[in-house]
């Protein structure tokens, strides 16, 4: 099957679903390929509408933006201006554009549909960024943001007792959501220092609605009694065949564990962890996208003031031009959405002064908590590093002095190391660091090896065979 | 409306899960946390990223090799093996 | 690893770490030479990264490049013994599969010939290749098993032989592009190449050798000679991870006739095997279309098709990945190597087009021994580079201008 329209969106969390709806009202053909069998990506992920038909929004930031880009999504569908096209991941961005699609799940998943468009609004957004440390591939180890997922994707936990940890604000949600839901936090571990802040406060004081967000974050941190412990990591998953307990410290300022500050939490369930977020590159990549390295230490798309690309015709919103959350990637993809729908109106646009003060915080969030620059001590030879490979950090710092893997692209060549299901998404940032040495960040060129992925999604070869 | 009870295998058991769960939460809800051995090493795996990135916790359904366990929803009769 | 900075006169300067310059190096400094190795980037940066390691007995023309095929598994089974496991050495074995009664006929002619030059190849009749491999279409007729057929993980070698090279006493330094070559001057052309010239500064060599693959005839040029090499572009798709269900290298009769053909347009004949990852790869097209890098879905659509009717059962195995790579070959399918007489002091190991990996032991030892002033085990002529013609002055003056 196959779809021909003005402009194609893949992803229908907040920016694509932003840029979905303005392209639309602009008067453009509209086709939105998305993974989720309905709207609202990770961050609005509800209960699946054909068991749940009227999500109230509990536990949900922004609900009501969402309700409201979701009535003019469903209007524009009805209008047919929209062609809603869920369960499908994009396997190939072709340039052009063609974007080829196969089911996210089977049996039973969507049929695959090719979508040929004039222009194309990349809207896949990121998931959890990821520090190995030793026992972090026992079951009962979850990405943080695959625990907040799990609640509101089933209204259930995941376990009974948890250890949040990691750095950056998005930890706070997460565990106020356990909590919410019944569960019990045992605490919660951020890296960096409070008084990180204290040179951001400027920035922040421009995004009034994240100050009132923190005071929810608060209030129900204080109903719940969970601790929240700064300049504090895992340095140990602790158990037998699935996560029993961690072992913890406090740290230094670059992360390196404090002696005599380890303290073991016994009888956890689920350990979650969340270093920031990764965007999802593959696509913008394969079509040639210029990237830059951002404040966190992502590689990110780069655009202009209209959230167009480098290449002419590819737009980008969300996390992908940069990790700023879900009010920035609304405001992103309303912006994507209309340049798309109109891109030749050749008059100047001025970025929208809200998207400016957004992403001042969102950099402002991200120096105040950083990837702690000794993190590769805490790892011990046997870590595993990449979790489909099972390689561990001996196997890449051996590669590195033996055999000068200094990149991913060769780290992966000598060890494996990103060369399994998940295609280096998961071990990517890591093994960057990894391959540039103890205490060094890894440069755009090993990043961008990291995020090229010819094939975005698997795909069967039953369904290759079928091209012509 | 509370959402229907819904019967599934796993492993040729049956097991008890909810409407418009993923195969992942049916699992791990009921204190299943692993349901997969590594290749190399014969590890225990189940829900990791919980969004369908990382291939940790593939399952079989109904036949259907390598499926993600945290994209799949259940359904009623649903034969779920381990791998 | 020696990445040592600065630079420093060596007997033989190797450009280009990929298979056979890290080959070239490793046996140079067996031979006591002093050797320095240049990369542009890092080992196995260029086509030994993009190919599936493959040593091949199978699909060789009768001649010198069987000769030189045969001369080279005997040094990755003698010389290299040892160092095997560091690169995954795995005798595998190749098996030829006839699917129409036409192909099955011209293959038992090729195996009589082949059996007369020594070729260790056996025929497979329906049962004995569904027992070889069980997953095997069932249209296929029968076929060859070719028990030689071997395969290596080719970053693995490269990387390897240059660290054993540097642990000989040989200098590797990696982010170098030659920019030029010294010369000194005497004879018309510019006369004798006596190093290269790159931005960290000059490297004085008795010899240069440029082993720089499908990059060979661009710097080639930079001295002023002609070494036509040009790239063949290949796709492979990798597969999900998988039990065991292909055992050897399988492939189909037409691959031989693709690997000698010089057409321009689309081939692609079905190679699929396993790797001990467990990830199958299924192979490849050929394509004349320079340099270019865009995926083409008609390309994976060919390699997906010629597959599944291979091994059926791929129908339902996910793709989890593809590659492609640049084979460097010459007009006549047959490698550049040794000493070239129209610019002296430079000497070409490249164009091994898709049997690079195989070939680079036999062609590093080989070229080894002609750098040390020995007598080649094997004669070197077929592949000598002034088969290509003269010299063209033109350019040498030009070069010499901008160095």
């Amino acid at each position: 099957m196959s779809v021909t329209v003005d402009v194609a969106v893949v992803g229908a969390g907040p920016a694509g679903l932003a840029a979905a709806v303005a392209a639309a009202e602009a008067g453009a053909r509209v086709a939105v390929v998305d993974a989720g069998n309905q709207p609202g990506g990770q961050f609005w992920r509800h209960a699946p509408e054909t068991v749940r038909p009227e999500p109230d929004g509990h536990g949900h930031h922004g609900w009501s933006t969402y309700l409201d880009l979701r009535a003019r999504f469903d209007a524009a569908q009805r209008a047919g201006r929209i062609t809603y096209l869920p369960g499908l991941q994009v396997w190939m961005a072709e340039p052009g554009f063609t974007l080829h699609t196969t089911a996210a799940v089977a049996p039973a998943g969507a049929v695959p549909v090719a979508v040929t468009a004039d222009r194309l609004v990349l809207c896949p957004g990121g998931y959890d960024r990821q520090l190995p440390v030793p026992g972090w591939d026992l079951p009962g180890v979850m990405a943080a943001g695959g625990i907040q997922a799990f609640i509101k994707a089933n209204g259930a936990l995941p376990g009974k007792r948890f250890i949040i940890a990691g750095t950056g604000p998005f930890l706070l949600p997460v565990a106020a959501g356990i909590a919410e839901a019944g569960g019990e936090v045992l605490a919660v571990l951020e890296s960096s220092s409070p008084s990180a802040w204290l040179p951001h406060l400027r920035a922040a004081s421009g995004v009034p609605g994240k100050a009132l967000e923190g005071a929810e974050y608060a209030a129900v941190f204080a109903r719940h009694r969970i601790p929240y412990r700064t300049r504090s990591i895992v340095t140990e998953v602790l158990g037998s065949g699935r996560a029993e307990g961690v072992r913890t410290a406090r740290v230094d300022a670059d992360g390196r564990a404090r002696p005599g500050t380890g303290r073991v939490y016994a009888d956890v369930d689920v350990v979650g962890f969340g270093w920031g977020f990764t965007p999802q590159l593959e696509l913008p990549v394969s079509l040639g996208v210029d990237t830059r390295l951002d404040a966190d230490g992502s590689l990110v798309g780069v655009v202009d003031e209209r959230q167009q690309s480098s290449v002419p015709g590819v737009y980008l919103a969300g996390e992908v031009t940069g990790v700023g959350g879900a009010a920035l990637a609304v405001l992103e993809g309303l912006a994507a959405g209309a340049a798309a729908a109109r891109p030749d109106s050749g008059v100047p646009v001025k970025q929208p002064a809200a998207i400016v003060r957004h992403r001042r915080f969102a950099q402002a969030m991200h120096q105040a908590h950083p990837v702690p620059a000794a993190w590769q001590d805490w790892l011990t030879p046997d870590t595993t590093v990449c979790r489909c490979e099972e390689v561990t950090a001996g196997d890449i710092t051996e590669a590195r002095e033996e055999l000068g893997a200094r990149d991913v692209r060769s780290l992966k060549s000598f060890t494996r190391a990103g060369m399994g299901w998940c295609q280096g998404r998961v071990c990517g940032f890591a093994a960057a660091c990894l391959g540039a040495g103890p205490g060094e960040a890894p440069d755009a060129g090993s990043l961008a090896a990291s995020a090229k992925r010819p094939l975005a999604a698997p795909v069967g070869i039953g369904e290759l065979a079928a091209l012509d | 409306m509370n959402p229907q009870p819904v019967t599934i295998t796993f492993d040729g058991r049956p097991l008890t899960a909810t409407a418009g769960q993923s195969v992942g939460a049916a699992l791990a809800s009921q204190g299943i946390t692993a349901w997969r051995s590594t290749r190399k090493g014969g590890k225990p795996r189940g829900l990791f990223c919980g969004i369908g990135v990382c291939f940790d916790c593939l399952v079989t359904v109904d036949g259907e090799t390598n499926q993600r366990a945290c994209l799949v929803e259940v359904c009623e009769g649903m034969e779920v093996e381990g791998s | 690893m020696n990445f040592g900075n600065g630079p420093r006169g060596s007997d033989v300067l190797v450009i280009g770490a990929g298979v056979v310059g890290a080959a070239t190096a490793y046996f140079a400094a067996q031979q006591g030479l002093s050797v320095t190795v240049l990369d542009k980037g890092l080992p196995a940066s260029g086509t030994s990264s993009a190919c599936e390691g493959n040593i091949l007995v199978s699909d060789k023309e009768l001649g010198p490049e069987l000769e030189l095929t045969r001369y080279s598994l005997d040094v990755w089974h003698n010389d290299l013994a040892e160092h095997k496991k560091l690169w995954e050495f795995e005798s595998k074995g190749g098996i030829i599969v006839a699917s129409r009664e036409s192909s099955l006929a011209s293959l038992n002619r090729v195996m009589a010939v082949q059996k007369g030059f020594g070729v260790d190849v056996e025929e497979l009749d329906q049962a004995a290749l569904r027992e070889a491999e069980p997953h095997i279409s069932r249209e296929a007729l029968g076929g060859a098993s070719y028990r030689e057929d071997c395969q290596v993980q080719p970053m693995l070698v490269a990387a390897h032989l240059v660290r054993l090279a540097t642990e000989a006493g040989a200098r590797f330094i990696a982010g170098t592009p030659v920019t030029g070559f010294m010369r000194d001057g005497a004879g018309r052309d510019g006369g004798r190449v006596t190093g290269v010239r790159t931005p960290r500064g000059d490297f004085p060599a008795g010899a240069v050798v440029n082993c720089t693959g499908t990059w060979a005839g661009e710097l080639a040029a930079m001295a002023g000679v002609e070494v036509p090499v040009l790239p063949r572009r290949g796709f492979v798709m990798v597969t999900e991870p998988l039990p065991p269900m292909v055992h050897h290298k399988v492939y189909a009769a037409e691959y031989i006739d693709n690997v000698g053909s010089s057409d321009a347009g689309l081939q692609a004949s079905p190679v699929v095997e396993g790797t001990p990852s467990g990830t199958i790869l299924i192979g490849s097209t050929r394509e004349r279309v320079g340099f270019d890098r865009t995926v083409s879905t008609a390309a994976l659509g060919l390699l997906a098709r010629n597959a599944t009717a291979l091994f059926p059962f791929l129908e339902r195995v996910k793709a989890i990945r593809h590659y492609h790579g640049f084979r460097p070959y010459c007009p006549d399918h047959l490698p550049v190597i040794g000493h070239d007489d129209r610019a002296p002091g430079l000497w070409h190991a490249a164009g091994h087009e898709g049997a690079g990996i195989g070939l680079s032991a036999g062609t590093g030892k080989l070229l080894a021994q002609a750098l040390a002033g020995l007598t080649p085990d094997m004669d070197l002529t077929p592949f000598a580079p002034a088969r290509f013609g003269e010299a063209s002055p033109q350019t040498a003056s030009r070069e010499e201008a901008t160095a």
